[in-house]
């Protein structure tokens, strides 16, 4: 630029230092112009952003109604969230909670229908979240393999599973699984009803799965910043070249990694079936896109398990809000993926700030 | 091709009052450097002096944030590369600037806007050879540069510049990854260059090499200009006095010690590099107690491959390592560092750190694993913490605090932490790879001091190091490879610069 | 049965068509260094605004430019956070895939069902078209194909021939030297990310102005993901590339073929996906992994 006899040029610089104020006012600001550019969208579609934003957080976190809501859907978030975190910090780019999700909720509805009828809730329902684990985790840690083993980019093959997986659902639900008491919907029949997850009165939250997401949350914290393990994953996340240098075993620790992320993403899969819907169904409707939402909860809260509670609870806010307003203003479930997306958008471009600093040169000349 | 045929050349370079500054930290102060066409300058300093800062400058890669530039009296402002080029300046960067999977065509065809546009490799080729003839610069058109030798690969950096009509060429460390032969070879071209009008600056911090070949040498340090001299009205000792800022030449106390047992044995190993080929061909060698063992050569003889083999890092094709008696041939990381080997890497900050988590968590890499800094799933924080203190306090480590992240120390504070850790571990062998390369004096002599001491405690070090000052003050014996082979181990009382020069060329003395 | 043949291989080229468009484009930018994930994205986003364009207008010409110019200005997005601000490429890429499939997924709502005043229709060419069985199948497509096809062939040469082709080459190997030669390298990744994006606007066009004629929510449905696949298959070359886009073609196609014989559809529908494993997976197998010429700067963001 030139003013004058002034010329004057800006160049971004490394930013040394990272104080935590930095962190908490780029963050805010990204947020802010996320949800600006949210209102543009808003604004195009013919939509009063004003009422629209409004009318989510009344949605969420304005009614009692909301915050029960809110924290429903913030279980599958939590939990799912949390694995991803361990997942991100050793820059596995696990896409799959989704389908992950799903093959737990498929491995428990198989062990419930099965198995579930001979035993007590005591011992059902414990063996029906483990059973989840497994599912999920299986079918998390064949993209581990496939990366470490075959170089297979994880990204992608965590989504084709994705896609796989959707499939397999429905074929199950129109076919084989299909209930006989469902009245030819595609549906599974219901679990049998002692094995359903409880939930507090008046509210569709079922607490079992609420005290399993906070307690793996902590864990998992726990796990990533005290154990050995934990160590592992940040430093092969940090620098792959200094893993192998330590010894740290490349493949062993991804196939942890997927275990725990897939495994947990299962677990909410379990939660959904047995919490909410009672039976399985479209995958749309189980899985419902938490697999997605929880990668930007994941990275909201800084890949930090605890953090990520907070993040999943806000979004969970955002989904219910985002349902208000489908509902009022007729907008399609897609809208979500709009929110998502835009919001990702903004935290790369607060990172850039957080990263690095203006420098602004002017010079005479 | 401007430049080269056209009958006027750069006649005189101004950089006036150049300052350069990295996060706060001054690179270049105030520099005032006059070049002249005909003439090779020296630019001489330490590593660290910004002698690159400032040619990176004048080659428009920087901008400064003072001073200005006059060429033939004309201020110039580059704002990149593109610029410098076109006022005919050329940079021969010690890190080749060079595509490694396109051919030698496709590299030159790279930067040159007078290539045509449709199948500029022919084009190209066309005009190589014809330069070819002219200069009797030999590169193969087409093959590969990671075919090529890094001797052929400097040609092709200055057949590139040169093409481009370059008056002016930089070269930033030349020699460094050259043989002495190839050397010659070099300093050959760059005397014509000279001859015919051509205007070249060296970087340097190769005395010898400076007088050799130079007519004037300018001496850097910390930033600043401090002497300037023809070659021919000064000593080797005047200069080196300039560079270091006194005249302290290293003293280290070496004595002779009886070496004891065997520590490393290694029995015909051979070893792949990433390429597929054989990096290291049935070498044999032992290190034993109080004893430091050298490795000389020129970078990519295999020295890395065969330092990643011991170390465990890379998979031994065959052969055999043994560490006080026992095979730990293709054994993991983990398991050789548990049966006594330290590793100072080569790639320090790459390998050796991991530069977002904390210095406390960087004290105890490769040692987490075991006790008394972790039990079965749990590290124990509290004592590596305590542990970092130690290092810190005992290696004279300058850091804020052991809770800032690693990134966060500088170069040489860096190593002493990571030499401190790998010392500290009580290891029966310790192999540093250019443990001092880029590394300011402070800290060079440190860390020297520290292999000597482990000497002294009796303990096995295998140094591995293009520096051959550094190698023949530091090793009881002294192993030279080339192409992957130990083409002779040497006797520290009967080793000379010479005899090691041409082993590291592939002649048999 | 020559009938039964020539209209499977027919249709496994319009089925290819879109993903040689969106193949060709990814290729073209991830040789300039940028992975760009968001293909999903921009192929949504292009089969919405192509679709919306020629409904209003009634003109197809319209929607398909309209498609381009959607395609690369998502791409402009990705290339300003990637190339300039030097973020995540993976994370980026990802947002622009949700971001898209959500504007998508909006703004085709209301238009769940339509069918198109006017599909895009197959062009005869003269003469060529007249070869017996060749010509029927290939010349006799619609104008979207001959253009992949032309594009493909032409991003080959271009990247292969050219001193563009070289400069684009050479920052995704090396980006510093090639700034140390003069080359504007976060211009050119910038340049080449957009232009990919516009590849895969196109590629969205195809799929929702000719392979398909009424619009269906996810009408991409993952095509996006399988071109990015499919560009690790292409080895990073566009004729590789073309080879793989009606490969895969056929799978798409296969699931109409197997259906009547009482394969259940859910499983036919996971075939492209579990294809694309597979063929990644053979790369995978490869001894040689330097055989893959990935750039070998692809992913890493650059600064001086």
């Amino acid at each position: 630029m030139q003013l004058g006899t002034v010329q004057v040029s800006v160049q971004w610089e490394v930013r040394k230092k990272q104080t935590p104020l930095l962190s908490v006012l780029t963050l805010i600001g990204a947020l802010g112009i996320g949800f600006l550019w949210v209102g543009f969208v808003f604004v195009f579609l013919g939509v009063d952003p004003v009422f629209a934003l409004q009318k989510i957080f009344i949605g969420s976190f304005g009614s009692l109604y909301g915050w029960k809501e809110s924290l429903t859907k913030g279980i599958p978030l939590f939990l799912i969230s949390s694995g991803l975190c361990v997942a991100y910090q050793a820059k596995f780019w696990n896409i799959g909670a989704e389908s992950q999700l799903l093959m737990g909720a498929v491995c428990s509805t198989w062990f419930g229908l099965q198995f579930g009828a001979s035993l007590s809730p005591i011992l059902g329902i414990p063996l029906m979240f483990f059973v989840g684990f497994l599912g999920g985790a299986l079918w998390g840690v064949i993209p581990a393999i496939l990366k470490v083993r075959f170089g297979m980019n994880e990204v992608i093959s965590t989504l084709m599973m994705n896609y796989v997986a959707a499939e397999f659902v429905s074929y199950l639900i129109v076919g084989p699984w299909k209930g006989s008491t469902k009245y030819g919907y595609p549906y599974t029949d219901d679990l049998p009803k002692h094995l359903l997850l409880g939930t507090i009165p008046g509210t569709r939250i079922h607490y079992v799965t609420l005290v399993l997401g906070i307690v793996i949350s902590m864990a998992l914290f726990i796990l990533l910043y005290r154990t050995k393990f934990g160590y592992e994953v940040r430093v092969v996340g940090e620098s792959p070249e200094a893993a192998k240098y330590a010894g740290i075993d490349f493949f062993r620790t991804s196939l942890w990694i997927m275990i725990i992320s897939g495994g947990v993403a299962g677990m909410a899969g379990v939660g959904e079936v047995a919490g909410i819907h009672h039976h399985l169904s479209y995958p749309g409707n189980i899985s419902a896109g938490y697999g997605f939402t929880a990668i930007i909860t994941a990275w909201l809260g800084k890949l930090n398990p605890l953090g990520s509670l907070l993040s999943g609870l806000f979004f969970a806010g955002i989904l219910v809000g985002g349902d208000a307003i489908q509902i009022s203003l007729r907008l399609p479930a897609a809208t979500v993926h709009i929110f998502n997306g835009i919001l990702l958008f903004v935290l790369l471009i607060g990172n850039f700030f957080l990263n690095y600093r203006p420098v602004v040169q002017i010079r005479r000349r | 091709m401007a430049g080269k045929n056209s009958p006027k050349k750069i006649q005189i370079v101004q950089m006036e009052q150049i300052s350069k500054y990295f996060q706060g930290i001054a690179a270049n102060r105030n520099i005032d450097l006059t070049i002249r066409g005909g003439e090779i300058l020296g630019l001489l300093g330490e590593n660290g002096a910004g002698k690159t800062t400032l040619m990176n400058i004048l080659y428009g890669l920087y901008r400064p944030d003072g001073g200005r530039i006059l060429i033939d009296g004309e201020e110039v402002a580059f704002r990149s590369p593109r610029d410098a080029i076109r006022a005919g300046i050329g940079m021969v960067h010690q890190h080749f600037m060079l595509v490694q999977n396109h051919t030698v065509v496709e590299n030159i065809a790279l930067g040159d806007m007078e290539v045509p546009f449709f199948f500029p490799q022919r084009g190209m080729e066309q005009k190589l050879l014809q330069f070819q003839e002219l200069y009797g610069l030999k590169v193969p058109p087409r093959a590969k540069v990671w075919q090529l030798s890094a001797g052929e690969q400097q040609r092709v950096e200055i057949v590139k510049a040169l093409l481009r009509g370059a008056d002016l060429l930089i070269l930033d460390e030349p020699t460094s990854v050259l043989t002495p032969l190839e050397s010659a070879d070099l300093f050959a071209i760059l005397r014509r260059m000279a001859s015919e009008g051509h205007g070249v600056v060296i970087i340097s911090h190769k005395l010898e090499e400076i007088l050799d070949l130079c007519h004037r040498v300018v001496v850097l340090r910390k930033g600043e200009v401090v002497g300037e001299a023809d070659t021919k009205d000064i000593t080797k000792e005047e200069l080196a006095r300039m560079m270091v800022g006194r005249s302290v030449v290293f003293s280290f106390d070496w004595k002779p010690a009886p070496r004891g047992e065997v520590v490393l044995q290694v029995e015909g190993v051979t070893v792949r590099s990433d390429r597929g080929t054989v990096a290291v061909n049935q070498v044999d060698l032992t290190v034993h107690r109080r004893e430091i063992v050298g490795i000389a050569g020129v970078a990519g003889n295999g020295q890395r491959e065969l330092v990643e083999a011991i170390t465990g890092l890379r998979k031994v094709e065959s052969g055999k390592i043994q560490i006080l008696g026992k095979d730990i041939t293709n054994q993991s990381a983990r398991v050789i560092h548990a049966e006594g080997v330290a590793h100072i890497p080569e790639e320090r900050i790459r390998f050796g750190t991991v530069p977002n988590l904390l210095i406390y968590e960087n004290a105890v890499l490769k040692r987490h694993h075991f006790a008394p800094f972790a039990d079965v799933l749990f590290l124990d924080y509290e004592e590596i913490k305590s542990h970092a203190e130690d290092i810190v306090e005992h290696f004279t480590v300058a850091a804020p605090s052991i809770r800032v992240p690693m990134k966060h120390l500088s170069g040489g504070n860096i190593q002493k932490l990571i030499v401190g850790r790998e010392v500290s571990a009580g290891p029966a062998l310790l192999v540093a790879s250019h443990p001092t390369y880029g590394l300011d004096v402070g800290a060079t002599e440190y860390i020297r001091k520290q292999l000597l001491k482990r000497r002294e405690e009796g303990e096995a070090v295998l140094l591995v190091s293009e520096d051959l000052e550094e190698i023949l003050e530091l090793s009881d014996r002294i192993a030279v490879m080339f192409e992957g082979r130990i083409m002779g181990i040497l006797d520290r009382q009967e080793a000379t610069i010479d005899q090691i020069g041409l082993l590291m060329g592939g002649v048999r003395g | 049965m020559v009938g039964l043949v020539a209209s499977t291989l027919h249709r496994t080229i319009m089925a290819g068509t879109s993903l040689l468009l969106g193949t060709t484009g990814e290729i073209l930018t991830e040789r300039s260094g940028i992975l760009n994930l968001g293909v999903e994205g921009m192929m949504n986003l292009g089969a919405v605004a192509g679709f919306i364009v020629t409904v209003r207008t009634g003109n197809v010409l319209w929607g398909i430019f309209a498609a381009l110019l959607a395609g690369g200005t998502a791409a402009v997005f990705h290339g300003i956070l990637t190339v300039y601000a030097k973020a995540n490429q993976t994370v980026s890429g990802l947002a622009l895939s949700m971001l898209g499939v959500g504007l998508a997924g909006v703004l085709g709502k209301p238009y769940i069902g339509h069918q198109l005043p006017v599909r895009l229709e197959q062009v005869e060419l003269p003469l060529l078209s007249r070869i017996p069985f060749l010509g029927e199948l290939i010349f006799h497509q619609d104008p979207l194909f001959y253009t992949g096809v032309v594009l493909a062939f032409g991003t080959w040469f271009f990247l292969r021939y050219t001193r563009s082709g070289i400069r684009i080459r050479s920052v995704g190997e090396n980006p510093k030297a090639s700034e140390s030669q003069g080359v504007p390298v976060q211009r050119i990744r910038f340049l080449c990310t957009v232009g990919g994006g516009a590849f895969a606007g196109l590629a969205g066009a195809h799929v929702a102005l000719s392979y398909s004629t009424s619009w269906t929510e996810g009408i991409v449905a993952g095509r996006g993901w399988i071109v990015v696949g499919l560009t690790i298959f292409s080895l990073w070359n566009p004729l590789r590339g073309m080879l793989g886009a009606f490969l895969f073609g056929g799978i798409f196609v296969t699931q109409y073929i197997l259906q009547p014989i009482g394969v259940p559809p859910n499983l036919l529908a996971m075939l492209p996906y579990v294809a694309t494993l597979l063929v990644l997976l053979m790369d995978g197998l490869r001894k040689d992994q330097r055989s893959l010429h990935a750039p070998a700067a692809l992913g890493e963001p650059y600064s001086r």
